[in-house]
């Protein structure tokens, strides 16, 4: 009797939680996926910075990753969440007084994971940077390109692929860091197979399912990673 | 030589004036200051001694439950690692893929899940847990804390530990092996001492890692830093309470982090010409 109940629960519909925690991981992929192209152009400015000569366009980027990468997640997204709405309603109060502000958890998140990514991805583009030789921008420059064409021609399609598996690391983080937003009542995968577990109270069943799908989504990325990894080499023999 | 060595040319001139790198850099730079002196600002006006009287305490015993967890899922997770790591580099199949098995699991799922799991999760086993008397220690969230944590860092620390014992070449086992020794004593006196220089600094970030996610055991009701910080803002609905909680956790890594570069530069004192 409880082996056949446990397969309701499992089942698609008003009586299973199959396709809440379906809904959730959704969620979860879209906020990894919208955290992606943020974190990446942050991160690479933010390496940009790191590599200049200027000390002040330095110092300001390594305050920042050292700010976002000493922080703990959970930490920096309650400051974000709770201190957000506080900081905006007293800005606004000079214009509308009585605004209220409440802030949706699916941006608090992304906008969190992106500064914490950014700040990983960053020291990935760093070590990038400096494994591409300088003669790459002199004769980028020789031939008459400007700083900014010699950056988007010459150097980032190098730079793509030497960061690339430090990269992939980045993502696989984030990918385990999107569980933290639960806690601010982000209804993704781990959100909705704790609330399953609460209601059925089959909370090891529930749980490690959230866990095979995490498990399941990091099996996915390394082969979609792979099989990125097999194209860029293929257009490099080409050449 | 010291002909060429004179004909050297010199580096350019500082470039002066205002050239645009500058002008961001200085913006960012101000802003950051003044996103500091925002912060201190803040501190300063929202001074409250009730709230500092009430809740130092709190924080200050919270530090020492964050600094021992990690501390004591470090060690247990050091020594589990050993295993795992061993069962990694072994050459039998099912041992190494068991162990391939465990660091997959472990590293490719959040932390929060794993702690859950054995939180929430193993309390669908009361009755059995019961039975073989195991219960009295999953009772405890701090215990379930200190469980999932040092399995969790178990699996990454086999893996430094595996890597590191790796990127000593097979020359040493050999040498090590002419002269007699055996594979024990070549492990603990010719492969540890080189592997744990290269060690280091992966054992140091791990350190860190697990400092920063012990902020976690707060979400299954440990009172740690941040579990006493949540409880401080739940009363208070102030937001000072975070704010000093990421300045500790801030200060503490930093310290962690400079103290391991440290010990790097002291112990590879050797190795530079």
């Amino acid at each position: 009797m409880p082996a056949q109940s446990i397969w309701t629960l499992l089942s698609w519909g008003p009586d299973g939680w199959s396709d809440d925690i379906a809904y959730g991981v959704i969620v979860t992929v879209l906020l990894a996926l919208a955290t992606l192209p943020i974190g990446l152009t942050i991160g690479f400015f933010i390496a940009l910075g790191k590599q200049s000569e200027e000390p002040s366009l330095r110092l300001a980027a390594n305050i920042y990753t050292t700010v976002f990468r000493g922080l703990p997640e959970l930490v920096t997204l309650f400051l974000f969440f709770f201190g957000m709405p506080i900081l905006l309603q007293h800005l606004i109060r000079y214009f509308r007084p009585e605004a209220t502000i409440d802030v949706n958890s699916f941006v608090a998140g992304m906008i969190v994971l992106s500064l914490i990514f950014s700040s990983y991805a960053s020291e990935v583009f760093l070590s990038a940077f400096r494994a591409i030789p300088k003669g790459q921008y002199e004769g980028g420059y020789s031939i008459g390109l400007s700083r900014w064409q010699t950056m988007r021609l010459v150097i980032l399609p190098q730079l793509l692929r030497i960061a690339f598996p430090g990269l992939e690391n980045c993502w696989l983080s984030l990918l385990k860091d999107t569980s933290l937003v639960s806690v601010v009542g982000l209804a993704e995968t781990l959100r909705n197979a704790g609330v399953a577990a609460r209601v059925t109270k089959h909370s090891f069943l529930f749980y490690s399912i959230a866990a095979l799908v995490f498990l399941g989504l990091a099996v996915v990325s390394s082969f979609a990673t792979s099989a990125i990894l097999r194209s860029l080499g293929k257009r490099e023999a080409q050449r | 030589m010291s002909a060429t060595a004179a004909m050297v040319e010199r580096p350019p001139p500082r470039t002066r004036g205002w050239p645009r790198p500058r002008i961001v850099g200085y913006a960012l730079v101000c802003l950051w200051i003044a996103f500091g002196l925002g912060i201190v600002g803040y501190l300063f006006f929202a001074w409250n001694p009730a709230f500092f009287a009430k809740y130092a305490p709190a924080y200050l015993s919270g530090l020492g439950v964050t600094l021992s967890l990690v501390a004591i899922s470090m060690v247990l997770g050091a020594v589990l690692s050993m295993p795992v790591a061993y069962g990694r580099m072994s050459r039998n199949r099912i041992l190494s893929g068991l162990a391939y098995c465990y660091v997959y699991f472990f590293r490719g799922t959040p932390l929060l899940v794993q702690t859950f799991l054995v939180y929430y999760g193993l309390g669908s086993f009361r009755p059995e847990l019961q039975m073989i008397g195991l219960w009295d220690f999953f009772k405890d969230a701090f215990n379930c804390g200190v469980f999932a944590f040092a399995l969790n860092t178990a699996a990454y620390q086999a893996e430094i530990l595996r890597g590191a014992v790796e990127s000593v070449p097979r020359g040493q086992w050999e040498g090590a092996a002419s002269l007699g020794l055996h594979k024990l004593q070549t492990l603990r006196k010719i492969i540890l001492p080189q592997a744990l220089i290269v060690a280091l600094r992966p054992y140091g970030n791990e350190l860190i890692l697990m400092v920063k996610a012990s902020a976690i055991v707060a979400i299954i009701t440990v009172y740690d830093l941040m579990g006493n910080a949540k409880l401080a803002f739940a009363n208070s609905f102030d937001i000072q309470a975070y704010i000093w909680v990421a300045l500790v956790y801030l200060v503490m890594v930093e310290l962690l982090r400079h103290a391991i570069e440290w010990i790097e530069r002291r112990i590879t004192i050797h190795l530079k010409r």
